[in-house]
């Protein structure tokens, strides 16, 4: 077959099928993929929900309330056993990162109490900062069964009472202050 | 040329990141581990078996001032295509990934040989050249990738066989251009020997 002249016409004309069949075939696969996208989603979700917080049999991903604080934005989802509030899994951010935002989510017992972290996003250093994801090290456990009333969420170099990852107490520092928020936000009026 | 030919070609003779050196963004990128590297390499043999398969298909009836354009809108198709299904399927991959597939679109590899091979050849001798060229590259992006985790992580594939973590310097920005530099330094001398 011939190719085609580059008239105006032709052009105009080849452009449009192009980037019309480009955006149906994307519009259907986009329609496809949708539901378990969606899915994938919510089961990270509740996997690190299920990870910080006792034992609950409601659905913390549908009772989520939010709160504004520092220019972001503060998740909490309660989880409840036979009604009862059990602890309060709180999705917390910081800015201070090393290298950027790190997000963590933060298990509370109803008294304040951490029960346990699990780092949702991180673009800390591979092999110093991420240290502070539990299948690199030990690290985090150290929060575990702490109360910030009497626990200082602060790196020992700062007067508190965490000690920083060796080598890495910017992003130490960047942990504890997530976790200081979400402290913070769930004792003013988060717990619900 | 032979088909056997033309597909081999991208293994060592044409290999895109050894010899060409094209696509290097996503090869210093993503090549922290191994499996990361396979990914990329294997999501990247899709988008030019696909690209190829198709430009090959149209390209009479594409006229040649907007031939760009289209190639670059058939080839953005494709790559968020393989985005939205890794993202519903294999959504761990895509946690490691993810940054980097929309990247595919510039990756110089995918339009070169849309503008070098596909738009002049038939459609079979594409599919075979895309094929060809995407595993090699995805082979590059593994040995990259697997060097480099080897001695930064000591590992292979997710499998630990040292304690603790390696040279470092290797899983940062620093060791991709190490090791890259090594590996080409190997492909000029085993291809000097086979010419």
């Amino acid at each position: 077959m011939a190719k085609k002249e580059s008239t105006f016409i032709s052009m105009v004309l080849t452009l449009f099928m192009v980037t019309f069949i480009a955006s149906a075939a994307l519009g259907y696969l986009y329609e496809v993929t949708k539901g378990p996208i969606a899915e994938s989603k919510l089961a990270k979700q509740n996997n690190a929900i299920m990870q910080v917080i006792p034992e609950f049999d409601n659905e913390p991903g549908k009772e989520v309330y939010k709160m504004d604080v520092d220019g972001g934005t503060l998740e909490f989802f309660p989880a409840k056993k036979n009604g009862e509030l059990v602890g309060t899994a709180v999705s917390t951010f910081t800015n201070n990162g090393f290298s950027g935002n790190i997000k963590i989510m933060v298990g509370f017992l109803p008294d304040g109490t951490i029960h346990n972290i699990s780092v949702l996003e991180h673009k800390e250093t591979p092999g110093l900062g991420d240290k502070m994801k539990k299948n690199k090290s030990d690290w985090s456990v150290q929060f575990n069964g702490k109360n910030p009333t009497n626990f200082k969420l602060k790196v020992t170099k700062d007067g508190g009472d965490v000690d920083a990852i060796t080598a890495s107490t910017i992003s130490s520092r960047a942990f504890c202050d997530a976790v200081d928020r979400a402290y913070k936000a769930y004792m003013e009026g988060g717990k619900k | 040329m032979s088909q056997w030919k033309n597909f081999s070609k991208g293994f060592f003779k044409e290999n895109a990141v050894f010899v060409l050196f094209l696509g290097l963004c996503p090869t210093l990128g993503v090549t922290t581990s191994a499996i990361n590297g396979l990914g990329m390499g294997l999501a990247t043999t899709f988008v030019l078996v696909m690209s190829n398969l198709v430009i090959s298909i149209v390209k009479s009836q594409i006229p040649d001032k907007v031939r760009i354009p289209s190639f670059i809108v058939i080839i953005a198709s494709f790559v968020t295509m393989v985005e939205l299904v890794m993202q519903a399927y294999v959504p761990a991959l895509f946690d490691q990934l993810g940054l980097f597939i929309p990247l595919i679109v510039v990756n110089c590899i995918v339009l070169g040989r849309a503008e070098a091979f596909a738009s002049k050849n038939t459609v079979i001798s594409s599919i075979i050249d895309g094929f060809g060229m995407g595993l090699g590259f995805a082979m590059a992006l593994t040995i990259l990738g697997g060097v480099r985790e080897i001695l930064g992580s000591g590992s292979i594939f997710g499998f630990k066989f040292i304690q603790g973590d390696g040279m470092l310097v290797f899983v940062l920005a620093p060791g991709a251009f190490i090791a890259l530099g090594y590996l080409i330094v190997l492909v000029n001398k085993i291809n000097k020997k086979t010419a």
